[in-house]
């Protein structure tokens, strides 16, 4: 018998599935060999190391934008800005990477603890501005994203551009500054050992933690927080650091990882999607890596299919709209649950 | 009588998404012209079952029959459509409003574009004049006592054309002569040909207005009875399944040093108003210090302004010699200051979090309770177990969230937590509101425990013979002010306490000093 317990896992693996099946079903409907793209769509991103190398690293920023987003949506903070820190970071990463000069393993680290300690920084303002004023963090976060991308593309344009090159790009980031490959064959690279250390990090630090006890309390229930004592002023603040870093870190990385310039001329969405990922792991840290390895290889899928089949890529964007209704949407499957639950208590044969 | 009953609830079964069973096979019949007690402990089922007759809320499985008919209720329009009506414990009004308005809400007699007023003051009058209700249609809700509120909530349910009315208990913020007043009322109403489901903890009260009385335990039907068929005792043993003293062998303690200390305490609100007018009292070792008074009269503000939640008070207050005015929650708590709230669910506890969390927000800051970075899981573990033990809370280990259990359950957590801290004060607030007699006697004996032990308590209580049986000494607070002092509760009758609560009496300025002693 299937326990009430397990009901939130089987609901978001129904929600998938349901996702999947009308994948299909618009396949089916726009392609000229369904068949053929349905295969193409499931199968072509674990079919060879490269494609597989390809969902991972795809996997890597959303890991790191899924974490920034899972801690702030667990203290109840519904903030967005992981968006526009990711590219911001990514701006402050490539700068030192291509003007400074450093040796060779000094040179990312710093890279990325400029990127991610700039993250924390601008975070913290939407935090200090909800924990003291109690201004709406949703409104703040959304138009930091517009700021800080102005901002960004301001410095892509007048400071970090090369004349030399063709499209909208950076200078060259210095290869000292590269993060170094994991797996041959892949773009894989130091960035996911990174991500991992995180993600466990973050796991121990909220649930084995007295801060990680604040701030579940403190998003479970402010009022009972502050009976308690907890100053939750500082927990919002404290949230806010934290999940800049991460996002900060996160934009860092993906650029020295996988790029050689900085050429992002709109916002690459792994914010956004980092809110997606947070809603699919259940604010859970360690289920980041699972969300984020499904949303990455639905994408990877996608972008094979319309490669090589008659479908277009955007075709994802309704799986994933359909994934966030049907997961936010709290009565899906609420019948089968009372009926497991009247089962479990005996009323019903 | 064969008559067939006026409604009828057949194997109703109702299941919380949160996995609570509320209602496991109920059922329930009401005859016309009765009235009808519903009595139960905590999370026995009969708001759940209330609710479902009001349409808030839909069953799991079971059906309705209302006068033979098959219904079904979707919304509490529904109800009120087929003629229910029900007067929630916490009154459904809007206070800036006055009386008429609040009750043609939504129902608004018009004439053209505009309510017609005239109209809308002329019905509220006669219904007033036809039941004996006695209202002003033209004062503000905020301004009425709350006996008023009630009588506006009641005539908001019958002007609706209700002929069966639900009370949910009607009597648990009444002064005992507006209990008096509210059982006239309702027996008038019975002539009159309504039905009533009196649901209360208050077996007395139940005994003297009831014919009949379903009891509910552990979300099922227990037995129907006529009321004059079964005694006091009777009732409560089918309730909680034993026996219950109400009566406490507190043993005497004398008090010992003081431990809080208040004097010349005032708030004035942002309103101007002010709440709080020159509060002084002491709280010594071993005592147990009541502060009666209908709800509204500055206890609130008291109890904020003792636990660090009220800014702008000014006075002396003292715990232990050291003055917390103007400390935090977490400094004070840190004095030896326990708390437990009146409303547990917003402030008590944090209702998605495991019993364990909820348990150990007084202790998880602590070396003791720390291994290096990490919380001592353990340790924690050990102490959840020991207190789902020692407080008999019923629930399926320290790992499920609170937010699950009973009402009575959720409290005794919160009872735990502020009383195994072991503090110098302890504050109850309504420690046993909403909880049933099992669960409230558990406290009761937990806090007259902590006074052998040498803690100072004080007790704030709607609940006079809760207040009455465990306090040593009884404040009663009217406007503001305390305006009578017992040294010794024996002396109180509720009748007295009754008046002092009013305001129609009160003792001198002298008498109500002796509440400080040095």
């Amino acid at each position: 018998m299937i326990k009430s317990a397990h009901f939130e896992k089987i609901r978001t693996l129904a929600v998938i599935l349901i996702a999947l099946l009308l994948t299909f079903l618009i396949i089916a409907i726009i392609s000229d060999d369904p068949l053929r793209t349905i295969l193409i769509f499931l199968v072509e991103p674990v079919s060879s190391v490269s494609h597989l190398g390809n969902v991972v690293e795809m996997a890597i920023p959303l890991m790191f934008t899924g974490l920034s987003v899972v801690l702030l949506f667990r203290t109840n903070l519904f903030n967005l800005g992981a968006e526009g820190l990711f590219y911001f970071a990514g701006i402050v990463a490539s700068t030192i990477a291509i003007h400074w000069t450093l040796s060779g393993w000094l040179h990312p680290i710093v890279s990325i603890l400029a990127g991610a300690l700039t993250g924390a920084l601008l975070s913290a303002i939407p935090g200090i501005l909800k924990a003291k004023w109690n201004v709406n963090e949703l409104v703040t976060s959304l138009m930091f994203n517009s700021i800080l991308f102005g901002v960004g593309l301001y410095f892509l344009n007048y400071k970090l551009r090369d004349p030399q090159a063709f499209s909208n790009s950076s200078y060259k980031l210095q290869p000292t500054a590269l993060l170094p490959n994991l797996i041959p064959g892949t773009r894989i690279h130091l960035g996911l050992i990174l991500a991992l250390l995180c993600i466990v990090a973050v796991h121990y630090y909220m649930y084995r933690t007295k801060w990680g006890y604040e701030l579940r309390m403190t998003g479970s229930n402010r009022s009972f927080a502050e009976y308690s004592g907890i100053n939750t002023t500082k927990v919002i603040i404290t949230v806010h650091l934290i999940a800049g870093f991460l996002a900060g870190m996160g934009g860092s990385v993906e650029v020295l990882g996988m790029y050689t310039r900085f050429q992002w001329t709109s916002l690459p969405g792994y914010g956004l999607d980092g809110a997606l990922v947070a809603l699919l792991a259940k604010n859970n840290p360690l289920s980041v890596i699972g969300a984020a390895l499904f949303l990455a290889y639905i994408r990877i899928g996608a972008d094979q299919m319309a490669r090589m089949s008659d479908v277009p890529a955007e075709m994802i964007s309704i799986v994933q709209a359909v994934i966030i209704l049907l997961i936010s949407a709290e009565q899906f499957l609420k019948f089968w649950k009372t009926r497991m639950l009247l089962k479990e208590a005996g009323i019903r044969e | 009588m064969d008559q067939s009953p006026l409604l009828e609830m057949r194997k109703i079964s109702k299941v919380y998404p949160n996995g609570v069973v509320a209602n496991a096979n109920v059922n329930f019949s009401l005859d016309k012209g009765e009235i009808h007690a519903i009595v139960g402990e905590n999370g026995a089922g009969k708001s759940t079952l209330m609710k479902m007759i009001f349409g808030m809320e839909e069953p799991s499985e079971g059906e309705m029959v209302l006068d033979g008919r098959k219904v079904r209720f979707r919304s509490p329009q529904d109800a009120i459509d087929n003629g229910i009506g029900m007067v929630h414990q916490h009154f459904m009004l809007v206070p800036s409003l006055t009386v008429v308005d609040n009750m043609i809400l939504g129902m608004e007699p018009t004439k053209g574009f505009n309510i017609h007023y005239k109209e809308a003051i002329r019905m509220t009058r006669e219904l007033s004049a036809r039941y004996n209700l006695a209202i002003d249609p033209l004062a503000k809700v905020e301004d009425l006592s709350v006996g008023m509120k009630q009588k506006v909530e009641i005539l908001k349910v019958l002007i609706r054309g209700a002929h069966i009315l639900i009370l949910d208990e009607p009597t648990a913020v009444l002064t005992p002569q507006e209990t008096e007043e509210l059982f006239r009322q309702l027996l008038a109403l019975k002539r009159e040909g309504h039905t009533i489901v009196f649901i209360s903890h208050k077996l007395k009260e139940v005994k003297v207005i009831c014919d009949r009385i379903t009891i509910m335990r552990g979300g099922r039907t227990e037995g129907v009875f006529e009321t004059s068929a079964v005694s006091e005792q009777e009732i409560s043993r089918l309730m909680v399944g034993r026996n219950v003293v109400l009566k406490y062998d507190k043993g005497d303690r004398p008090p010992g040093p003081s431990v809080l200390q208040v004097r010349n305490l005032s708030y004035i609100n942002p309103e101007r108003k002010p709440v709080l007018q020159d509060i002084g009292f002491t709280i010594r070792e071993g005592e147990i210090v009541g502060i009666a008074g209908v709800e509204g009269n500055g206890q609130a503000e008291l109890v904020k302004a003792l636990t660090g939640s009220l800014s702008g008070a000014e006075g002396e207050v003292a715990v232990g010699g050291e003055t917390i005015l103007g400390r935090t929650i977490k400094e004070i708590r840190q004095l030896g200051v326990s708390y437990i709230p009146e409303d547990r669910m917003r402030q008590g506890a944090a209702k998605d979090a495991s019993i364990s969390d909820n348990l150990i927000s007084m202790f998880y800051r602590m070396k003791e309770w720390n291994k290096g970075l990490l919380l001592n899981r353990k340790k924690i573990a050990g102490f959840s177990e020991a207190q789902i033990d020692r407080y008999k809370i019923r629930a399926k280990g320290p790992e499920q969230p609170i937010g699950m259990l009973s009402g009575g359950n959720m409290q005794k957590v919160v009872v735990a937590r502020e009383c195994e801290a072991g503090p110098k004060l302890l504050i109850a607030e309504q420690p046993t509101r909403g909880v049933d007699v099992g669960a409230a006697q558990l406290i009761h004996q937990r806090l007259l425990e902590m006074r052998a032990d040498g803690c100072a308590i004080l007790l704030l209580s709607a609940d006079l013979n809760e207040i009455l049986e465990v306090s040593d000494s009884l404040l009663v607070m009217y406007n503001g002010q305390f305006v009578a002092y017992y040294p010794d509760v024996k002396q109180v009758t509720e009748e007295r306490l009754g008046f002092a609560m009013l305001g129609i009496e009160r003792q001198s300025d002298a008498e109500v000093r002796r509440a400080i002693h040095d």
